[in-house]
């Protein structure tokens, strides 16, 4: 069993599917810290066969985590003080995802205007349906 | 009203689009008296693709009511050509105009110089995204017709799929108590399911229909026509079969209700008759002439003018 030592204050991303803990690193922004960042990758997990494991030692205030819930919903966010589990939290979708994915659509404005990021607004909470804020064009790719 | 842009028809409340409806209706009744309201303010009107009725309907609007215009009308003539980005455009054309009407080929573009705007900025179609002035255009001409939406009948007719003008119309008129609608088209061209679950959720009765006959516009008080775009397809044998599809004629007209209205967004090709121009009932010459009051009061309350006295 690899082991990795305990946080002092930060965050465990637990039940991450596999594979998908770099492209939270990134969508987090964590290269941009400053703080300790352990990835784990396919430990074996009872529940889900192999997940992915993120801890973060920082600030529990530094991180926004609701691009989280677009991604996964079902990731567990432990967050961490004084090396003891204070809060599981729980993950809702965020009404916005700005700067996390792009829009597909040709013809929208994003595909030419410079400096534009892109930006989906959660239209239907039922079916986590997010269009675009420009061309109001839904969002079907990889979360 | 603040300082406010216009992207969707939505965008205006109920008592908003009423009220601006309302002026449209005045200024229609007494042009002379809103002859120079807008002493004084340009209009820029920055069409990156060529669209002669809007521009033109926007510039006279702007005249009518006693200002100027500048702009340009395609992307060829104007610094887009260049590589400058639709921010930098509005942040400039801020400093020569009091308002702007912008065509885009982009969906959103109009949206985007909103957010860099100094001035008022009116979406005047973006893409197949939203043609919002449109629409206020076909509500003034059923308005002005009818006396009101509450109760109609409204038939619309054609590509009910692809039409944008269609999908907002019936959007805007949802709001209204009352109304049942007609979808008369081409199985291929239906309204797309989002708009029929719409009217589901808000209890409004529709019908669907493939033949343009006495009975589909028996009771109708509208009838909507629309142009089969032949851009939409990729097979030119399929636009071929669907342009034909429906054709208002004398023959046809002769079956409908006597005080049904016929409006059509234009240009049309051959889905009315030219033989239909002269009945009582042909509505599409009047409604482009609404077009205009409805931008004139359009500007007036964007750029927040009081009505003269």
């Amino acid at each position: 069993m690899l082991n990795i030592g305990a946080i002092k204050e930060g965050f465990v991303l637990d039940h991450i599917e596999a594979g998908k803990a770099m492209r939270i690193y990134h969508d987090l922004k964590l290269d941009k810290l400053d703080c300790t960042v352990a990835i784990i990758k396919n430990a074996r997990s009872a529940k889900m066969g192999r997940k992915d494991i993120i801890k973060v030692e920082c600030p529990v205030d530094y991180l926004d985590l609701d691009v989280l819930g677009f991604i996964d919903h079902n990731i567990t966010v432990n967050v961490i003080k004084d090396e003891e589990i204070i809060e599981k939290r729980q993950l809702h979708l965020p009404k916005k995802v700005v700067g996390i994915i792009k829009c597909k659509n040709p013809r929208c404005i994003t595909s030419i205007e410079q400096g534009l990021v892109h930006e989906f607004l959660l239209t239907d909470e039922k079916k986590a349906t997010y269009r675009c804020r420009y061309c109001e064009e839904a969002y079907r790719g990889e979360r | 009203m603040v300082l406010r842009h216009l992207m969707s028809p939505l965008d205006l409340t109920v008592e908003e689009m009423d009220a601006l409806l309302s002026l449209a209706g005045r200024i229609e009744k007494d042009p002379k008296k809103y002859a120079h309201v807008c002493d004084g303010k340009r209009l820029a009107t920055l069409f990156y693709e060529p669209s002669t009725r809007t521009r033109l309907s926007f510039e006279a609007a702007m005249l009518n009511l006693g200002g100027t215009v500048l702009g340009f009308s395609s992307a060829d003539s104007s610094s887009a050509a260049k590589g400058e980005s639709v921010a930098d455009t509005i942040r400039v054309i801020s400093c020569y105009a009091d308002i702007a009407a912008m065509r885009h080929p982009k969906e959103g573009a109009p949206l985007v110089a909103s957010m860099h705007s100094l001035i008022p900025v009116i979406n005047a179609g973006d893409g197949g995204h939203q043609h919002p002035t449109q629409t206020l255009t076909d509500l003034l001409t059923i308005r002005e017709l009818k006396g009101g939406f509450d109760g109609l009948t409204i038939g619309l007719c054609g590509d009910l799929k692809f039409g944008r003008t269609v999908h907002s119309l019936i959007e805007a008129l949802s709001r209204y108590d009352g109304l049942r609608f007609k979808l008369i088209s081409p199985a291929e061209l239906k309204v797309p399911s989002y708009v029929k679950a719409s009217l589901k959720t808000k209890g409004i009765p529709y019908e669907q229909s493939e033949r343009l006959d006495a009975d589909t516009m028996a009771g109708l008080d509208i009838l909507y026509m629309t142009r089969v775009q032949k851009e939409r397809f990729f097979n030119e044998d399929d636009y071929i079969r669907m342009k034909d599809f429906y054709v208002l004629d004398r023959e046809k007209l002769a079956m409908a209700p006597k005080d049904m209205y016929i409006l059509h967004p234009l240009p049309r090709v051959n889905e009315i008759s030219v033989d239909v121009d002269d009945d009582p009932r042909a509505a599409y010459f009047r409604q482009a002439r609404y077009g205009v009051y409805v931008r004139m009061a359009l500007i007036m309350t964007l750029l927040g003018i009081e009505e003269p006295a």
